[in-house]
């Protein structure tokens, strides 16, 4: 929106955007009611009862418990409406719809990089579908930074060795502004870019213009045979790691007694700290790969091993069961998931 | 009995000309001015820098510093005007100045620990500006890891030191207070004759005393980090970066009640003096001071709402941090029905009380924005953020220290100031401030970031609306150096209680006597009486 | 204040006697002086409480976390100088009560004497602390570029098929870890700097307590103390029972580990 030009209220591209300015508006109103209420007291008060001469003193009067109360009460019950409401705001603002398309973000001072699962890989550059939820799954490569879309109204921070993740639905085709909005060093203010949401039809062109690496999935066969994983995670269970075919959703029991569920903090885990959690009846023979391979390659491995579960490639990183590691990525917390 | 004033013979100014009579004194009056002189000099360094990034804020292009150099601005400008100006302000210059009196003591409990605490502010300043001569910190105010224990490579070991340091001063401060208040009272003064001031500088004192150690050992853990590579927020070692948030907001949400507590205590005076009323609701006003120091306490983590920490945690803090509103706003309340049925009059030190509760008003009403979760996930990090606390912290806790100055001036140095430029002053203050800040709320809805060197093109009306009004502002604040110096040789002078106004230190003379009262009062009566004070004299005692 | 009636005079309730020499001139009685400084002390010593604080946070998180780094790594603490030291601390405890209770009575030499040995015991703290962190230096122990960790749960060498397994049941503990060696070896860096910063900071303190007691154990030399003003051997005492309680919680948290295997 703007005024002779110059923009005062950006823009509603996401499908809560209007809910957060809704509750904007709520507070802002209940707001201004009792700032002008104060004011305009303040100032009638001081004139009606100017002092008029030398020596005048006030009334005598030195409180009321019933008006401490009132407004004691009043403003907490406003405040509790507000609280409510802001509550129920960010609850739908935390919570993905299940069937929410995955994108990876990854802050590094000072860029941000996306990837598309199809392959698609963008710097500063997002290109997304109007229409469909889609949930972004963020990390930093070193320090702390961001990743805010005004338009869309959401934003997370990127924490280095954690998973985050935001989620919006676009709902208008154009051209919206990324920014970092947490100081990460000289070039925070440079750490922007732009996200264009595009119709669904235009969507799957731009994509069929394909990522080079082919999709996630296939770049991460490509580096499953480069790290040698398949030289012992053999199909037929008879190598010297666990076949990961059909292994995504599953249980698996470990070593020390304790099971696990296998999703995508598991698979992290396993790759970059192996004994982790070493399923039964196997050796600890698997090296580490932590400080070999970055995140972005990480991700592209997790998804060719999910490529191999077809049935379960909705699950995502949700530890049970097993005692969590906190060096594995804490899957983004979402409330009342005791289920799966 | 209204013979010509004069500056009395014998005042504490007069105890001893000498260097060395000021900077190993006891008397907490000279402390008083000293630190009335130090934190000048570093709101003036501050306001420097602020200088420099609205001037940079002008244009949308990182046109006027570079990129590193105006994060080292923002950083410097946050450094000082939180830990170097705002902290000790009210508290050691008004409250050193003004407690023993009003509570009809002769000294502060620990006058030797008071000159201590000068001396340690000293040090920290000097290593704070040290570091800022030989390069800078460039982390922002918050220091947050891993960027300020690995990332940068600005001096932030030295500037950290400082900080460390000043907290002690600003420790020695409260519990010099503390103590001062429970066993310094003159007989009579019970707690609930204490002037209102008293009481917000003891709530201010809690937090302080409390909430300080922490950030001297957060601290403490990122000098380890930083000097020695130990590993405590380090995410490769298994640390957490988010624990030291926790750890530094602890204190640093306290904190800004120490920056707010005693300038809500200077209102209540001011109020009650420019209305010849008391205070409506006393004890509610008491009360409140102390809420608002305990609330404060458990509120923290609404500044990590988008860090990282889980809904839940989210949905608690948020909602205690609105019960940090309501204490705040029965203040407003209260000082607003303490208008009703005054005698209202428009000096110098009311107009900045008028200031202090508009902005206040709104600074407040807009900390509830932001302890709204669905709300706060939009705006936190952006200027809507930075609008918020300058509202607070230079609408209401500047506004309610030149308001304090401008009233007991002519206490602490016996003469008045132009009446007629120190009302302009106060009214460019407020304009001027709300042409730099209330934009700021309109740009950060927008989208703006926060310690942004550059930014789009489209905002750039509003950065330069907020930009122009700093000018104003600028000038606002310069006034009164030039117009207090001045009356220092030619001001009028004052008498003993030029204001008519209530409570002890009125009733001594202007400069005070070094040991304060020539004989300890007895207290018979309520405060906030006006009937039996003549408009401009009072009875020496 | 409209209804102030002052007093003819002086100070609320002194007695006729003069006043000691020690009284300073912003107070009216020599209690009310102490009461000052006490409260002033206790005051300080609830900031100190609030700066430890902090770490014992720390601590508290990271072995919720990490708890089978933090064992092992307590387990590599010497239980015998640890004990050592916790018995040196409370005995200098009881000897500062004495120094105290000799200042309360006027017993001059007697209050010196306990002073010393106060300090003769906090030096024999300061020795042992001495000696256990060269024996970390020696071990590479101390966190940073130079830390080595060699885990009970020590990882196989896996070469060429080489199987031998180590089974986390044959270790230490009949518990299932949590931890991989790997992860046990970057974690156990975590317990290292708080060990470090914990027992350091409360070094530190130590050395200012021994520095304190010094300057008392002078005055009392100097006869400046008696039984109505004492109070600096009070203060000190304070403090230094506050130092010891620290260490009496900073010894089982940092020594005393999953002991019990």
């Amino acid at each position: 929106m703007t005024i002779f030009g110059i923009p005062i209220f950006p823009d509603q591209a996401s499908t809560f955007a209007k809910d957060v300015d809704t509750l904007y508006f709520f507070i802002l109103t209940v707001c201004s009611f009792f700032a002008l209420t104060v004011a305009i007291l303040v100032v009638y008060f001081g004139l009606r009862y100017r002092r008029k001469r030398e020596g005048q003193t006030g009334a005598r009067i030195e409180g009321s418990l019933p008006l401490e109360l009132m407004w004691s009460v009043i403003p907490t019950v406003i405040a509790m409406v507000m609280f409510g409401w802001g509550a129920s705001v960010f609850y739908h603002l935390r919570r993905p719809p299940d069937d929410a398309m995955h994108i990876y973000a990854v802050g590094k001072q000072w860029m941000w990089k996306f990837q598309h699962l199809e392959g698609q890989r963008e710097i500063n550059e997002l290109h997304i579908p109007a229409g469909r939820p889609i949930k972004v799954t963020v990390s930093s490569e070193d320090v702390l930074h961001s990743l805010y879309f005004p338009s869309f109204r959401t934003k997370i921070d990127a924490i280095p060795g954690r998973y985050t993740e935001l989620w919006f639905e676009a709902s208008k085709p154009g051209t919206y502004h990324i920014f970092c909005a947490e100081y990460c060093g000289t070039n925070h203010a440079g750490m922007i870019g732009s996200v264009t949401v595009l119709e669904p039809q235009a969507y799957q062109a731009w994509l069929q213009g394909g990522g080079e690496g082919g999709t996630m999935a296939e770049r991460g066969a490509r580096l499953f045979e480069q790290h040698a994983c398949n030289s012992c995670h053999l199909d037929s269970g008879q190598g010297r790691g666990p076949s990961l075919k059909n292994i995504v959703g599953t249980t698996v029991e470990l070593t020390d007694g304790n099971t696990a569920v296998v999703d995508d903090a598991y698979l992290r885990e396993s790759i970059l700290t192996s004994q982790a959690k070493i399923v039964k009846g196997f050796q600890p023979l698997m090296p580490t790969f932590q400080g070999l391979i970055s995140e972005e390659n990480l991700l592209a491995l997790i998804e060719h091993v999910k490529s191999m579960s077809p049935q379960a490639s909705t699950a995502s990183g949700q530890p049970a069961g097993a005692t969590p590691s906190p060096n594995a990525p804490k899957p983004p917390a979402r409330p009342g998931e005791k289920k799966q | 009995m209204l013979d010509k004033l004069r500056i009395p013979e014998r005042h504490y100014l007069h105890e001893g000309h000498s260097l060395r009579s000021w900077l190993l004194t006891k008397d907490h009056k000279r402390i008083a001015i000293m630190y009335l002189m130090s934190i000048s000099v570093m709101f003036f360094i501050g306001g420097l820098f602020a200088v420099g990034i609205r001037f940079e804020l002008a244009t949308p292009q990182g046109d006027f510093v570079t990129a590193d150099t105006y994060n080292k601005f923002f950083t410097m400008h946050g450094i000082i005007m939180v830990f170097f100006f705002l902290i000790p302000s009210i508290p050691a210059v008004l409250g050193n100045f003004l407690i023993p009196p009003m509570i009809g003591a002769r000294d502060l409990a620990f006058p030797r620990i008071n000159l201590l605490s000068l001396y340690i502010y000293w040090i920290g300043g000097i290593f704070t500006i040290y570091a800022m001569i030989t390069g800078g910190v460039d982390t922002g105010w918050t220091f947050y890891t891993p960027y300020s224990a690995a990332g940068s490579n600005s001096h932030v070991i030295p500037v950290a030191l400082g900080i460390f340091i000043a907290g002690f001063s600003s420790i020695l401060t409260g519990l010099n207070f503390i103590v001062t208040i429970h066993r310094m009272r003159a007989p009579g003064m019970t707690w609930f004759r204490l002037p209102l001031f008293v009481w917000a500088h003891y709530a201010t004192s809690l937090v302080q005393v409390l909430g300080t150690p922490v950030i001297a050992i957060t601290i403490v853990m990122l000098f380890v980090e930083r000097a020695f590579g130990f590993g405590i927020f380090d995410p490769a070692r298994g640390g957490d970066p988010v624990l030291f948030q926790h750890l530094f907001w602890f204190y640093s949400h306290p904190a800004v009640y120490i920056m707010i507590l005693p300038a809500l205590g200077v209102t209540s005076e001011l109020v009650s003096t420019f209305s010849k009323k008391t205070i409506f609701g006393y004890s509610f006003v008491a009360f409140s001071s102390l809420a608002i120091a305990i609330f404060g306490f458990i509120v923290w983590a609404h500044h990590m709402f988008v860090a990282g920490i889980s809904t839940y945690s989210a949905m608690v803090f948020s909602f205690l941090s609105f019960s940090v509103a309501i204490p705040s706003a029965v203040k407003v309340f209260n000082w607003t029905a303490t208008l009703y049925k005054g005698a209202v009059s428009f000096e110098t030190p009311m107009l900045y009380a008028y200031g202090f509760i508009g902005l206040f008003a709104i600074g407040g009403l807009t900390g509830l924005f932001l302890a709204t979760l669905g709300l706060d996930i939009h705006v936190h990090d952006t200027y809507f953020v930075v609008a918020h606390f300058h509202y607070i912290m230079v609408g209401g806790a500047i506004m309610g220290y030149l308001g304090g100055l401008h009233f007991w001036w002519p206490k602490i140095t016996g003469r008045m100031y132009n009446n007629f430029f120190s009302k302009v002053s106060a009214i460019m203050v407020f304009v001027g401030f709300n042409i730099t800040f209330f934009p700021q709320f309109v740009v950060g809805y927008l989208g703006m970031p926060r310690r942004y060197h550059s930014y789009p093109d489209e905002m750039q009306v509003l950065n330069v609306m907020s930009s122009a009004g700093a000018t104003v502002l600028g000038l606002g604040y310069v006034l009164p150096v030039i117009y207090f110096l001045l009356s220092l040789r030619r001001g009028r002078v004052a008498g003993p209680n030029p204001w008519g106004a209530s409570g002890l230190e009125w009733q001594t003379q202007s400069p005070p006597l070094t040991e304060n009262f020539v004989e300890i009062p007895i207290v018979t009566g309520e405060p906030y009486e006006y009937d039996h004070v003549p408009a401009k004299e009072s009875h020496l005692v | 204040m409209s209804n102030v009636v002052a007093h003819a005079g002086q100070h609320a309730d002194s007695p006729s006697r003069a006043h000691h020499r020690a009284l300073q001139h912003h107070f009216d009685t020599m209690p009310q002086q102490k009461e000052a400084a006490v409260i002033g002390m206790w005051v300080f010593l609830l900031t100190e409480i609030l700066f430890f604080g902090g770490l014992f946070v720390a601590y508290m998180i990271y072995r919720i976390w990490y708890f089978d780094a933090f064992a092992e790594a307590s387990r590599s603490l010497s239980l015998f100088w640890g004990g050592l030291n916790t018995a040196v601390l409370i005995g200098s405890s009881l000897t500062m009560a004495m120094a105290v209770r000799g200042a309360q009575t006027n017993k001059r030499k007697a209050t010196v004497n306990w002073l010393i040995l106060t300090m003769i015991l906090g030096c024999v703290f300061l020795g042992v602390k001495v000696i256990e962190y060269s024996d970390k230096f020696e071990h590479h122990h101390v966190p940073g570029p130079n830390f080595v960790w060699a885990s009970e749960h020590a990882a196989p060498v896996a070469e060429g098929g080489a199987e031998h397994t180590p089974a986390p049941e044959a270790a230490a503990g009949h518990r299932k870890l949590s931890l991989t060696p790997s992860q046990l070896q970057r974690t156990t860096q975590i317990y290292f700097s708080l060990y470090f910063t914990m027992t350091g900071l409360h070094a530190l303190h130590m050395i200012i307590g021994i520095g304190l007691m010094s300057v008392i154990t002078w005055m009392a030399w100097k006869g400046r103390f008696d039984e109505e003003y004492y109070t600096p051997v009070e203060l000190s005492g304070l403090y230094w029972h506050f130092v010891d309680i620290v260490w009496i919680f900073l010894f089982p948290l940092l020594y005393l580990v999953e002991r019990h295997t």
